[in-house]
């Protein structure tokens, strides 16, 4: 076990694929220079080395600002052999390549009746909450949601960073996944043995009994917040990280809705056709007869983000938010307590 | 490129399978055997098959909406080809491309893409998958007129010239996009545009003539393989018919004495020639041949007409690696 920052995990899981197997390659913006700490041992080319003079300059290539092809290229290396890692910086990027996504990543396997294999793995950096304005501050997994043959993952710790992204270099399908800036700083003990965390598996973040929050990525380690602050109320939260949303684990959330018959979805993406909204969705049609009360999603409302802090830091959900929609959703339980 | 004739009548074989698959496909579409809409490369064989001959066996290729010349020109077996315009479950994609988007990796067709330019990046993709795994392959995008104004493919041009990658750019420029006429909405000539990236530009003027595409390709390929980078190639052509089968424009867009002139110069007929006058090939061995070209064809409509149409549950498959748990499928025959 070694003490790792969400990014320096991500570092890890990479240089660990890098020396696994040949075939992975990584191209992007800036990976070169290990801007980002994750393309380095260590913090500079002087502490451990980088991967540039690891693995040498015929697998990790600074590519063009040039997303579209940059997403494309990936994709055609993919179906012939190679097993791209693609840096693509924040997720507001991805737009620029919004057609070879769409329309070739996620169609080829498919539409080619199975020829096609897509081995690779798109990273960006949700920048939000940093002041960056509307142009770097999306969190877009939604919209990716809504195209079948795309997997998604959102790990919201450094371990399941690590973990997840081997995993997703393993497949043989195209996974997107979608890195929250604000846990750049989260640090916590993590394996250096390799090992790998399954798609479709959430984790149980913290138990509890009377409400299900089901946690997206940064609101994770602010649901948890809520729920040690709402323990003081004598309310018991379960929070749960579903880790993958393509595949989603339906049955785990579905299981802690059954116990709790409450849920409180927190999602930092916006409202509308929102991943809480799907969960909502879900919930709503599989496990009606377990709801005691409506479920609450916290999301960003759907206006675009602001520059200035006094404008942006209230859009996200907080620890205060999602307490706030708990005790909405328990609403009625003080009195049935009090005995009337 | 002085070519054996073994190779001379592959290209007649390959040029005649396009045109009587294509030609065979126009009826069907007429006679509502064929659903969807489909693209002929009537009258450009020429240009695919001298491009696809000059590509090795293990070089890939991408293509476009009109593009069932590709892998017919890289020596894809008829049948699966057929089954898949029919929309059968034997087809080349399991009848879940169509028309639109045929493949055939087998013969190293990378797939058609029916959005105009986006297979440009994935060929360009193709050929840094051979340059990093050093395999010596090469890569080739077809694309029309139309996608040399997508910007994708100046991102790719920059991308493949900056990295050196083994891949070949061909712009079939059968001078309209739909109806309208390239040289309206193209500024300056296309081929000239890889001096801006530092890379081969070559035109080739008369893309009727089966054996200039050739050696325009194979000079590329040959660049390529030794490492020297990419090459654009803008291969002026003509499609014989309308943009799609069945469509009716109320407009005269090509000019009748333009039209009549190209139609003139048919590349199967203009190679006919040539192999008779040159003595590689008789009339009657050149009629043998075609006979046997349209036997193939009948025989891909048969093997169509007796394959299956695919299981409704194949609208679920190949989304993913299997085993991935799909929840709308699930829920769709959980409800049927």
């Amino acid at each position: 076990m070694a003490v790792m920052s969400y990014l320096g995990a991500i570092g890890a899981a990479q240089r660990e694929a890098m020396e696994a197997d040949e075939r992975v390659v990584i191209i992007g913006e800036d990976v070169e220079a290990n801007v980002y700490g994750t393309t380095g041992a260590g913090k500079s080319r002087k502490d451990k080395g980088d991967f540039l003079e690891m693995f040498g300059s015929n697998r990790i290539r600074n590519t063009p600002i040039s997303e579209e092809v940059i997403v494309g290229a990936a994709a055609g290396a993919a179906m012939t052999g190679l097993r791209p890692i693609v840096d693509l910086s924040y997720s507001s990027f991805l737009y620029m390549a919004m057609d070879q996504f769409v329309n070739q990543v996620a169609k080829n396997r498919y539409m080619f009746g199975g020829q096609a294999s897509m081995p690779v793995v798109f990273r960006s950096a949700m920048f939000y909450g940093l002041n960056t304005g509307a142009h770097h501050s999306d969190r877009p997994y939604p919209m990716f949601m809504n195209v079948p043959g795309l997997k998604i993952m959102v790990p919201a710790s450094p371990s399941d960073a690590k973990g997840l992204l081997r995993t997703a270099v393993d497949l043989d399908d195209p996974v997107l996944t979608f890195e929250a800036c604000p846990l750049w700083g989260l640090k916590e003990e993590v394996s250096e043995e390799e090992y790998r965390i399954p798609f479709g598996v959430g984790r149980v973040a913290r138990e509890g009994s009377d409400v299900t929050i089901v946690a997206i990525s940064s609101a994770v380690p602010e649901s948890v917040a809520a729920a040690e602050a709402l323990q003081a109320e004598g309310i018991s939260a379960e929070v749960i990280d579903p880790r993958t949303l393509v595949p989603l684990d339906v049955d785990l959330i579905l299981g802690s809705v059954a116990r709790t018959g409450r849920l409180v979805v927190a999602d930092p993406a916006h409202r509308t056709c929102g991943a809480a909204a799907e969960i909502s969705a879900i919930v709503a049609e599989e496990a009606f007869d377990s709801l005691r009360a409506p479920i609450v999603r916290v999301a960003t409302p759907d206006t675009q983000i602001p520059f200035s802090p006094a404008l942006e830091k209230q859009l996200y959900p907080s620890r205060d938010g999602i307490a706030a929609a708990v005790r909405r959703v328990l609403g009625a339980r003080p009195l049935i307590d009090a005995g009337v | 490129m002085a070519l054996d004739r073994e190779t001379l009548l592959q290209m007649q074989r390959r040029m005649l399978r396009i045109r009587h698959f294509d030609e065979r496909a126009s009826k069907m579409v007429k006679r509502g055997q064929i659903p969807g809409t489909v693209h002929t490369s009537i009258g450009q064989e020429a240009q695919v098959v001298g491009a696809c001959m000059a590509l090795g066996d293990g070089d890939y290729m991408s293509g476009n909406h009109r593009s069932h010349g590709h892998p017919i020109g890289k020596g894809s077996p008829l049948g699966p080809l057929m089954a898949e315009l029919v929309g059968k479950g034997t087809g080349v994609c399991g009848g879940k491309g169509g028309s639109l988007h045929l493949a055939d990796f087998a013969v190293g067709s990378l797939g058609e893409s029916g959005i105009v330019g986006s297979s440009i990046p994935i060929a360009t993709g193709a050929a840094l998958s051979a340059k990093v795994l050093g395999n010596g392959r090469v890569s080739l995008a077809f694309f029309g007129d139309g996608a040399a104004n997508q910007g994708c493919l100046y991102e790719a041009m920059n991308l493949a010239g900056s990295w050196d990658l083994p891949v070949i750019f061909l712009c079939e420029n059968n001078q309209y996009a739909l109806s309208t006429p390239a040289h309206t909405v193209t500024s300056g000539v296309i081929a000239e545009r890889a001096a801006g990236f530092g890379i081969a530009g070559v035109r080739v003027e008369d893309g009727q003539d089966v054996l200039a595409v050739y050696d325009a390709t194979r000079t590329a390929v040959e660049r390529a393989r030794r490492g020297e980078g990419p090459t654009l190639i803008e291969v002026v052509t003509y499609r014989f018919h309308e943009h799609s089968e069945g469509l009716r424009l109320g407009t005269d867009y090509r000019d009748a004495a333009e039209k009549e002139a190209w139609l003139e110069r048919d590349p199967i007929v203009l190679f006919r020639q040539h192999l008779v006058a040159d003595g590689v090939a008789t009339d009657a061995e050149l009629d043998a041949l075609e006979a046997e070209v349209i036997a193939e064809v009948d025989e891909a409509v048969a093997f169509t007409d007796a394959s299956p149409f695919p299981d409704p549950s194949v609208a679920f498959a190949d989304l993913y690696t299997e085993p991935t748990p799909l929840r709308v499928a699930a829920t769709l025959r959980g409800a049927s």
